[in-house]
């Protein structure tokens, strides 16, 4: 039996009073499409701050192919290929689109601290830079200051930033969100388009984008895991309906 | 080995020090907690405090407990333009231009105070009724120390009550805790700003005028006593209100004792002291994480 | 429209262009047209450097400090209280006060940088304030309120003398400030140096793409109080004279207005802030300094409201 590529087991998390995650169990098989989804407040957010390592977990147990990285710091477990990207457009804001991809792509090469050389050595690292971008449609735009770009083009860059790290697994956490209507479907095409051996999981509001992109949903309410099936199966559940509609008996 | 006499001496002066410093850097602690804005300016506010409180008495002859609250008030109005011309502008901003802008009007503020009142120290002279010694039969103490001390607590409770009981101090809290939320709940921060700014400014002028004779009223204040009050205000917690007192109280004993057993050093204890309890508690002792 | 020659140019960012030797001539032809402004020459050369250690932490990694006087200071106590004490040598006392000011810069950072805003910019400030303490209380050996007395520089390699002219000192300072700014831009153009300007835009990303942020800060830091140990060695050094002044808190204000002036975050803004700032001090603080504050006061209060790109700034917005 292969070991998921991410795994929690029994994550617990508080505030004092307030639980943000109650012992998750959750398993992301190796090329997963997956989806997380919940009401706001549901722990979401949270779960990918624990997941990788920017919050410390209370209890429980975080094992990345197999191996058990609930202590590491988040440099390492990024160096591992967990990889996540903001909600909110999180970029080197006043530096350039070719920029910001080859401060990753040098970090994950290691080089990042390189004080010898000049950067322009480094030549490698800024053709696969600006390789990636071509990929993803964004060379037009490689050299302009990000924050100069479109938002929905700015996420498309995030998304970028974060397959310059050569994930494993890659947690995207609203991808669409505060896109305009007119440029989400750049957003949700390169989601389609990104390589199977990337595990994906996406927590999203949109169900639209959740039934096209998802194989599998996980419903997280107040810190527990509500149920978790394929996407079917989710729709059609009577406790997500009420979750997410109120106490009404749907129709 | 110390003796009592003299621990209650430093005990003594230490808290009167303490009150002049909390009355003036509480109003700093609010400024940084609630506009996300680092005034090193605020100093200027108690020296303009305590120019007015001398000059008034000593050539105009005013009498002392008026001429508090005009300067007082004074400080007060003084701080309104500031905020709402200049300061509004950069709340929660970078913390660069924050430091420039205040800075040259720190620069402006030495060189305005040279110009009206010379570069010299201006001297407090306490009113008659406040001069000399109390004798409290076992030992007498300095009548204006313990003025200072009685005055300051006075101020500090009615402080304390305000932002427990009224509505005003509800709102600051409210602000300080979750200033998103505190719009959202329909308080006009805008205006609150500008009144606790006011509120902190006058305090600030209050506790220069006060403490004339602790920290000399010359065209430098705000430089040389820079440091004291933002030890003060990183001590307690930025935003925190009773912090800073707990701050102030141990920067004054700590001043006096240090000054009174190991004058050769100075302050360099207080600094270290300082950066200790800074790196155990980087957000102070009372501050929010 | 982004070509692979852009893609070149991009990569061949940290190539000398022509434009680059103007500081270096100026100095030159400055030194054979002002002769008997020698000496304020050398001292705007040594200021350039405390500037330009000081942009490396500003206008690079973005760390905000209002104590940067306290290693500028290191520097020039250490190498004063050398020359008092019987060791002149120039070179040596340079390389010690960068050794003792690259030190307090490490030691200091370590327990500074834990933390980032305002709780960061108030430790500096105490730090700053500590060892302008130390330097006051210790007046046995830092002369005090008096300043350092009684320094005796040697002549550098033996041969060049110190001389009242400032010809020396000119030179001294042109070549130290020539051979750190050509590390300061080797560093600024490194990977090292890319990071420090991630670091600047955006922490949490940083974090996010595994850099550690924190050992780069705390590199920098040391770097560039180091440069600033340098440049205060310096001053001493050609002045045969230290004080309080030195690690106060002016000094590292006025650093910042000088860097803003220029602008901040481009390497050359110190060599352009500088210089204007001080010729005009030289000429009209002595004067009136009362008035002197009050204008550098105000001109400081319309710089941030105006004009925050500085000189570099406005120059950019004409290229436009």
């Amino acid at each position: 039996m292969i070991a998921p590529a991410l795994e929690t087991r029994g994550l617990y998390k508080s505030f004092g009073a307030l639980v943000v995650a109650n012992s998750i169990d959750f398993r992301l098989k190796h090329g997963a499409r997956h989806a997380l989804i919940g009401p706001n407040g549901a722990g979401k957010t949270s779960f990918v701050a624990l997941v990788t390592g920017a919050l410390r977990p209370n209890a429980g147990q975080i094992l990345f192919d197999g191996a058990e990285i609930t202590g590491m710091p988040q440099a390492a477990r990024v160096k591992r290929g967990l990889v996540r990207t903001f909600q909110i457009t999180a970029l080197f804001r006043r530096l350039s689109v070719l920029e910001n991809v080859t401060l990753a792509v040098c970090e994950r090469q290691g080089i990042g601290g390189g004080l010898l050389r000049p950067s322009g050595h480094y030549r490698a690292a800024i053709d696969e830079s600006y390789a990636l971008l071509d990929r993803l449609g964004l060379a037009d735009e490689a050299l302009r200051p990000v924050n100069m770009l479109a938002y929905g083009r700015q996420r498309l860059v995030e998304i970028a930033v974060s397959l310059a790290l050569s994930p494993k697994v890659l947690l995207l956490d609203e991808p669409a969100a505060g896109v305009p209507t007119g440029e989400s479907s750049m957003v949700i095409e390169m989601i389609e388009s990104l390589p199977p051996d990337i595990a994906l999981l996406i927590i999203e509001h949109d169900m639209d984008l959740i039934f096209r992109l998802a194989q599998r949903i996980t419903v997280l309410v107040q810190g527990k895991v509500l149920v978790e099936g394929p996407p079917e199966a989710i729709a059609a559940d009577p406790e997500v309906r009420r979750v997410y509609l109120g106490e009404r008996v749907p129709a | 080995m110390i003796s009592l006499s003299a621990l209650v001496s430093i005990g003594f002066h230490g808290l009167a020090f303490a009150m002049v410093l909390y009355l003036i850097s509480v109003g700093l602690s609010v400024t940084m907690g609630l506009m996300g804005f680092v005034n090193l300016a605020h100093g200027v506010f108690a020296m303009v405090g305590g120019y007015v409180l001398t000059s008034l008495m000593s050539r105009f002859g005013v009498a002392f407990l008026p001429t508090l609250l005009v300067a007082a008030l004074a400080t007060a109005l003084v701080s309104l333009p500031i905020e709402r011309l200049l300061y509004r502008r950069f709340y929660g901003g970078e913390e660069l231009d924050q430091v420039l802008l205040t800075m040259g009007l720190v620069f402006m503020s030495v060189a305005g105070a040279t110009y009206l009142w010379g570069p010299l120290q201006q001297p407090l002279q306490p009113p008659a009724w406040l001069s000399g010694e109390i004798d409290l039969g076992f030992r007498s103490f300095p009548a204006y120390r313990s003025f200072l001390i009685l005055c300051g607590a006075a101020l500090v409770t009615a402080l304390w009550l305000a932002i427990e009981r009224t509505r005003f101090g509800a709102r600051v809290r409210a602000a300080v805790d979750n200033l998103r939320m505190a719009q959202s709940v329909g308080i006009d921060t805008s205006r609150l700003f500008m009144t606790t700014f006011a509120l902190g400014s006058g305090l600030a002028g209050l506790g220069g005028g006060l403490g004339a004779d602790l920290l000399a009223i010359n065209p430098s204040y705000a430089l040389q006593n820079l440091a004291y009050f933002l030890i003060v205000v990183a001590v307690g917690g930025l935003g925190s209100i009773r912090g800073p007192f707990v701050a102030a109280l141990l920067l004054g004993i700590a001043d006096s004792g240090f000054k009174y057993l190991l004058p050769e050093f100075g302050a360099f204890f207080i600094y270290a002291l300082t950066m200790a309890v800074l790196l155990w508690r980087p957000r102070g002792l009372f501050g929010r994480a | 429209m982004t070509t692979i020659r852009a893609v070149d140019a991009f990569a061949r960012r940290h190539r000398y262009k022509p434009l680059e030797a103007l500081p270096w001539v100026a100095a030159i032809a400055a030194y054979f047209a002002f002769p008997s402004y020698l000496a304020l020459g050398a001292q705007i050369l040594a200021t350039i450097l405390f500037a330009l250690s000081a942009d490396l932490l500003l206008g690079y990694a973005g760390i905000v400090t209002l104590g940067h006087a306290a290693f500028f200071g290191a520097g020039a106590y250490i190498a004063g209280i050398l020359a008092a004490h019987g060791w002149g040598e120039p070179i040596t006392g340079l390389l010690a006060g960068a050794g003792a000011a690259g030190l307090l810069g490490l030691l200091s950072g370590l327990i500074v940088l834990r933390t980032t805003g305002l709780p960061l910019l108030m430790q500096t400030l105490v730090v700053a304030t500590m060892v302008a303490e130390a330097a006051n209380k210790a007046s046995f050996i830092t002369g005090g309120d008096d300043g350092l007395q009684g320094m005796e520089v040697w002549p550098i390699f033996g041969e060049l003398r110190f001389d009242m002219f400032g010809n020396t000192g000119y030179f001294y300072c042109l070549i130290v400030l020539f051979l750190c700014w050509l590390a300061a831009r080797h560093i600024v153009h490194s990977p090292f140096g890319r990071s420090l300007t991630g670091i600047r835009e955006n922490v949490r990303r940083m974090h996010a793409i595994g850099a550690p942020v924190g050992r780069r800060r705390l590199v920098i830091y040391t770097i560039s109080a180091a440069l600033a140990g340098i440049s205060g060695a310096l001053i001493a050094q050609t002045t045969q004279f230290v004080s309080l002044s030195f690690p106060s808190l002016e000094r590292s204000g006025t650093v910042l207005i000088m860097l803003i002036i220029g602008g901040v975050g481009r390497l050359y803004g110190a060599f352009i802030g500088v210089p204007l700032y001080m010729i005009a001090q030289d000429r009209f603080a002595t004067a009136e300094p009362v008035y002197w504050y009050f204008w550098i006061g105000l001109m400081m209060v319309l710089v941030v409201v105006f004009a925050r790109g500085g000189v570099l700034g406005l120059a950019d917005r004409f290229r436009r």
